[in-house]
């Protein structure tokens, strides 16, 4: 590739001070992957804060009997735009956001295969989610007041038909979720495009790094997976608009069918959320552990097979609606059989760390906290698996804590793991470790302060998705500690916010390679120039640093 | 750095055998593997609602099979290679005339489409609404209609800039794209053909 | 009677919950050895080889690419561990819908509405609400077999110390059944999220002895108390739209929108266990139902004093 008789003048030289308006407008008519990568992080922590300070406002809800801070219909509103959110609004953009930003560094590729392409993908997400949350005042419609959707972020049929959901607010929810996903769709063929075919010379897909891997066999998942839920959302316009009968039981239409569809899309969806932070892990582990990956051909199976199987378990999302006992057997088998490739990765990572010298700056200590909540998270998973089981915990609080422990334990620790660990790259300043450490602790406390109760209210039979409940059901001092657990949460975040918003300014420098680290990422300046890289070290292997930097032992020798 | 220069000397010798596929062509390969993921959830929720209609009017009483219909559209698919191998040849006046004709034959199935769909809602009074056949047909027959009129589209402004003597030529991999999504409509065509109006009748 | 309010799932009183207990308890148990085994792995890892203060040396540590022993070793184990566990799912879902449980005593039909149960007992011709009725089976011999259908939405029928759950489902036909060992009132909520006061639509499963059930059952045949202390009562009720949206046996009102009144009394709660069935209550709630249970489909009547006063004596008068 031309990589070599480009201009080779330092990337801050041709950048003219911009005005305000100038430079906003080089953000708002970018197509530079780093750019727009920033920008779907961005947006995704801006959701997260607003969807989670909703999830406090539930908590507070919560926190005793006969709660009187929101009433019925606030509270299910809150849950279904926290849920719906968190999942396409701060999940989704994660997944693109990282890949964008990173893919093609990590490939030592100039930029993605189809930049306007992936302009568009950003442009449409933002639409899309504004379009949700314009429901809080266009939902009613004209005459009615304003209200967000209130059908839950799976929004069940037939309670989401005409005649159970007036107004407009499951049109906005069916509408913002279907065009935000045409986003994701778009920026997923993009990534595969430039993963299969903008590598640069030497990155054999058997070099490619684990977070490339990952990111491949998730941007795959999306592009299978998605379309099943658009597909179902068109039909339940189509439903609400021009009378179809797809969901309309009184027709003889099907309400098992809107669930079948939602879930072939939702389950491999939670695999898609889960991905980011496997990606994460497999880069930030090795480096801290001063170790290559351990097994990585067996992680890449891994993932492989996690993309295969999730595609066939999505009923284990309904156990309850009277299957036959075949398929509950069926779904209950491959649920599980999943935990298999899940194991090891974990397994590998852990073996990574092995041996190593553990260097435990925030990264690290997140990935740690990743480690043991997502083995928690995984085994509730196999008790929701084991369908008899199921019978009792399903839409209980048990499931509640589950996916928390999953997302929240899983994804968003992965997830600010790489926010610490390549902010230096994205910025050029390092965060602040002393307060990272605040961050973790307070919101790793708050977390499972939160969650970890809420396994056993559901087990005393609350179900979840209630406004309130009453004295005496032996549930009151589980929700306090959850509640109060939010506020650590709540710290912990804030100590976040400000440690960006100050290192952003004036953190210390970070240099092109602050961890000493083995990906193309850090083989070009931080912040990375328009044009990525002046010249590619030549990749031999999956650590081409670690090749320059040791050139007695490099790790071509061995692979 | 120093060694950079030798590395870049390095990476230069190792570019000449590096091939990679062209991303265009995964592009367009993936956009049809998830279009056909699209189309794999409305035929199945066709075929799961088959003779699950609570009222009439039934398939068997008002679908008859649209067979000039479909030889038109399969047959686009011949003419469509036809003028690809003729832009290949660089014989400018044979594609075109291959190339008008495919959009013609495209443009007729989608008027016997609408004739049908006339038929359907004015004599037979079978809309949308009616029942639940009404709602899988329109909207799985719709939706292939629609991606029919996309190709068209697309297909018409190559025609448009090659009769404004663009030298369409120069795109040849873009046309060959386009060539691909229109068998992609012609495939799925014979799907829900055999689905709606083989199985579902 | 004894009430449990406490839906505790690890202390189950009939065959399907002792069944889901049990394969729980088996569940935990393998789950807890796992978590605790790669727990200690982990955190053994983590404390014993991070970097020592005393070591600044730039020296890196022994490059280890992999061992596809251990590989396969960390992959077959899990494998068999799962293969147990659906072995023994397989057996206990099967047991639970396919192995015939004992015989019926009894049918009921359960219908599930927003935000309320309807209770039917096709064979004693007995329509009542929010509260099933059952014979006890201390020897888990017989059954009551419960239809669970639906007028609107999904929802889910959970007790959990006797059942887990089964989903109300329009246009659909799902059964469960229970065989509760020991009387006593049993509550569950509705399961599956159906709306505005989903939170509010418990339900009460009272077992009581097959003699107690029986006299219980032979009440509710009974058309309405026609009490004459309350005749002009009666008639105020009666003038009123009550009538439009409920039933009270052998009475001209026959809505069939809301609950069946008949035996208003022979109830524990009123509106789906929101509020205990006393004068207060009923009064309170027969003037203003939004006021218990916002945005449920009963409307205030806006009656007046007077008018509440006679409708409530009268209503405390169907026994
Ligand atoms: C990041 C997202 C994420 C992830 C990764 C998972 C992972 C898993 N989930 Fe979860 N799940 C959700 C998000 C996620 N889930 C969400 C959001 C819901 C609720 C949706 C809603 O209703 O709103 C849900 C609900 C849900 C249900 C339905 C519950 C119900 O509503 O009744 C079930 C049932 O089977 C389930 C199972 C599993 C299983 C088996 C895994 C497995 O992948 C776990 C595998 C991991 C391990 C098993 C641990 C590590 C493995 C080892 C240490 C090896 C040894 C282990 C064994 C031998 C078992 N999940
Ligand atoms: C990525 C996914 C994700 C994440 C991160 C979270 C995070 C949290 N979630 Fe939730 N949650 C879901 C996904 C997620 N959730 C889903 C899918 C559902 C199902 C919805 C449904 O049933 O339809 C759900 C449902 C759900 C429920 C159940 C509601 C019900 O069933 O009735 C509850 C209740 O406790 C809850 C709580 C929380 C809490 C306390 C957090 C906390 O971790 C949040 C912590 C964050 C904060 C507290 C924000 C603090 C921010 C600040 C303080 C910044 C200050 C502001 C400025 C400086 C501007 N979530
Ligand atoms: C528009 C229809 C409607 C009208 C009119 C109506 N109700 Fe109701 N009623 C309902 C519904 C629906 C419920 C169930 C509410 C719930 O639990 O969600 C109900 C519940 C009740 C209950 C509690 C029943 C139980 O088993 O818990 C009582 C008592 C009652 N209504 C009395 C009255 C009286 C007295 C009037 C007239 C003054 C009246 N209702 C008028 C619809 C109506
Ligand atoms: Cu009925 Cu929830
Ligand atoms: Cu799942």
């Amino acid at each position: 590739m031309a990589t070599i008789d480009y201009p080779l003048e330092h990337p801050k030289a041709n950048e003219p001070e911009f005005s305000f308006s100038q430079s906003l407008y080089t953000w708002v008519a970018t197509v530079d992957h780093k750019r727009l990568g920033l920008m779907y992080i961005t947006a995704a922590l801006l959701f997260l804060i607003v969807a989670g300070l909703m999830a406090a406002v539930m908590r507070m809800q919560l926190a005793f009997p006969n709660g009187h801070v929101v009433g019925p219909d606030t509270y299910n509103r809150l849950f279904t735009m926290h849920g719906t959110t968190m999942v396409f609004l701060v999940g989704m953009p994660i997944v693109a956001g990282l890949s964008n930003y990173l893919v093609p560094l990590m490939i030592g590729a100039r930029d993605m295969a189809f930049p306007r392409l992936n302009a568009f993908g950003f442009w449409i997400f933002l639409f899309g989610g504004l379009l949700l949350y314009y429901s809080y005042f266009g939902g009613g419609g004209l005459s009615g007041d304003g209200s967000a959707p209130d059908v839950g972020w799976f929004a069940y049929a037939p309670l989401t038909e005409r005649s159970f959901s007036r107004g407009h607010a499951t049109d906005y929810w069916a509408l913002g979720v279907l065009v935000s996903g045409l986003g994701s769709i778009a920026s997923a063929i993009n990534v595969i495009a430039t993963t299969l075919s903008m590598r640069c010379p030497g990155m054999t897909l058997s070099r490619m790094p684990m977070f490339v891997w990952v990111m491949l066999v998730d941007a795959w998942m999306i592009v299978i997976a998605l379309p099943p839920l658009s597909a179902a959302q068109i039909m339940l316009l189509l439903d609400r608009y021009l009378g179809a009968n797809f969901f309309n039981t009184q027709a003889g239409g099907s309400a098992v069918l809107w669930q079948h569809l939602f879930w072939i899309f939702g389950h491999p969806e939670v695999y898609i959320l889960i991905f980011p932070a496997f990606a994460i892990l497999s880069e930030v582990i090795p480096v801290f552990s001063r170790k290559p990956l351990f097994g990585r051909p067996a992680m890449v199976g891994a993932v492989v097979a996690i993309g295969f199987i999730s595609m066939g378990v999505w009923a284990h999302h309904m156990f309850a609606v009277g299957m036959s006992s075949w398929s509950n057997t069926f779904f209950a088998a491959s649920s599980m059989l999943v935990g298999v490739p899940t194991g090891i990765k974990i397994f590998n990572w852990t073996a990574t760390m092995y041996g190593g010298k553990l260097r435990f700056a925030t990264p690290l200590l997140f990935c740690c906290g990743f480690l043991l909540q997502f083995l928690m998270a995984g085994l509730t998973g196999i008790m929701l698996a084991v369908a008899p089981f199921d019978w009792q915990l399903h839409d209980s609080y048990f499931v509640v804590a589950h996916f928390h422990f999953t997302l929240v334990g899983g994804l968003v620790f992965g997830f600010f793991a790489g926010v610490y660990y390549w902010f230096p790259k994205a910025i050029g300043a390092m965060l602040n470790d002393k307060l990272g450490k605040w961050h973790f602790w307070l919101f790793c406390i708050g977390f499972n302060m939160t969650f970890i109760p809420l396994h056993w209210a559901g087990m005393l039979g609350m179900p979840r998705r209630i406004y309130t409940y009453a004295p005496g059901r032996g549930w009151e001092a589980w929700n306090l500690i959850a509640s109060i657990g939010v506020i650590f949460q709540a710290a912990g975040i804030l100590c976040f916010i400000w440690n960006v918003l100050r290192s952003a300014r004036h953190g210390e420098p970070a240099g092109d390679d602050p961890w000493d680290a083995w990906t193309l990422e850090w083989a070009t300046t931080s912040p990375p120039p328009e044009y990525n890289f002046e010249k590619l070290p030549v990749v031999r292997s999956s650590r081409p640093l670690w090749d320059l930097k040791h050139p007695q032992d490099p790790d071509w020798k061995f692979e | 750095m120093a060694e950079g220069h030798l590395v870049a000397a390095d990476a230069l010798s190792m570019e000449r055998e590096w091939k990679l596929p062209d991303r265009g062509t995964i592009g367009i390969i993936f956009l049809i593997i998830t279009e056909t993921s699209l189309f794999t959830m409305f035929v199945a929720v066709y075929l799961i609602y088959i003779g699950k209609s609570a009222t009439g009017p039934y398939p068997k009483d008002v679908l008859d099979i649209p067979v000039l219909a479909t030889v038109c559209l399969l047959s686009s698919s011949l003419t469509v290679v036809f003028a690809e191998h003729a832009l290949k040849k660089n014989e400018l006046g044979r594609f075109k005339l291959w190339w008008a004709l495919t959009i013609g034959l495209g443009a007729y199935f989608l008027f016997a489409t609408g004739m049908e769909w006339r038929k359907l809602i004015y004599e037979d009074h079978l809309t949308i609404s009616t029942n639940l056949f009404g709602s899988t047909f329109y909207s799985l027959v719709g939706l292939h209609a629609s991606h029919v009129i996309v190709g068209l589209t697309f297909l018409s402004i190559v025609l448009a800039a090659t009769l404004r003597g663009f030298p369409i030529q120069t795109q040849l991999r873009r046309v060959l794209f386009l060539s691909w999504y229109w068998h992609f409509v012609d495939a799925v065509w014979v799907i829900v053909f055999t689905v709606v109006y083989i199985i579902g009748r | 009677m004894a009430e449990h309010r406490v839906a505790n799932i690890f202390k189950p009183l009939a065959s399907p919950a002792a069944a889901e207990h049990n394969i729980a308890l088996l569940t935990l148990a393998i789950t807890a050895v796992i978590f605790v085994v790669v727990g200690v792995l982990i955190v053994f890892t983590i404390v014993r080889f991070r970097r020592r203060t005393d070591d600044e040396s730039r020296q890196e540590p022994a490059q280890v690419y992999g061992s596809n022993q251990i590989e396969a070793a960390w992959t077959v184990i899990p494998i068999l561990i799962v293969f147990v566990l659906i072995g023994v799912s397989a057996r206990v879902i099967a047991s639970i819908q396919n192995a015939s449980p004992p015989p019926s005593t009894l049918k009921i039909t359960l219908i599930g509405h927003q935000w309320w149960w309807e209770v039917v007992y096709p064979d004693y011709g007995i329509v009542t609400a929010n509260e099933i009725h059952v014979p006890t089976s201390p020897d888990g011999k017989t059954a009551t077999y419960l239809r669970l259908e639906s007028m609107d939405v999904i929802h889910s029928f959970w007790v959990p110390q006797l059942a887990g759950k089964t989903d109300l489902i329009p246009n659909r036909t799902n059964y469960t059944w229970i065989d509760p060992r020991q009387p006593g009132v049993y509550i569950g909520n509705c399961a599956e999220y159906c709306g505005t006061q989903h939170a509010n639509m418990l339900l009460r499963v009272i077992a009581e002895s097959p003699s107690d059930f029986k006299t219980w059952a032979a009440d509710q045949q009974k058309p309405a108390a026609d009490n004459p202390q309350v005749g002009d009562a009666k008639a105020a009720f009666g003038s009123l739209a009550c009538v439009n949206c409920h039933t009270i046996k052998g009475t001209p009102s026959i809505g069939k929108f809301g609950p069946d009144l008949t035996h208003l009394m022979s109830r524990q709660t009123l509106a789906a266990g929101v509020l205990t069935n006393n004068a207060k209550d009923l009064r309170a709630w027969v003037n203003d139902p939004q006021q218990a249970k916002p945005g449920c489909f009963m409307p205030s009547m806006k009656l007046t004093d007077k008018q509440l006063d006679r409708v409530v004596s009268y209503l405390q008068s169907l026994k």
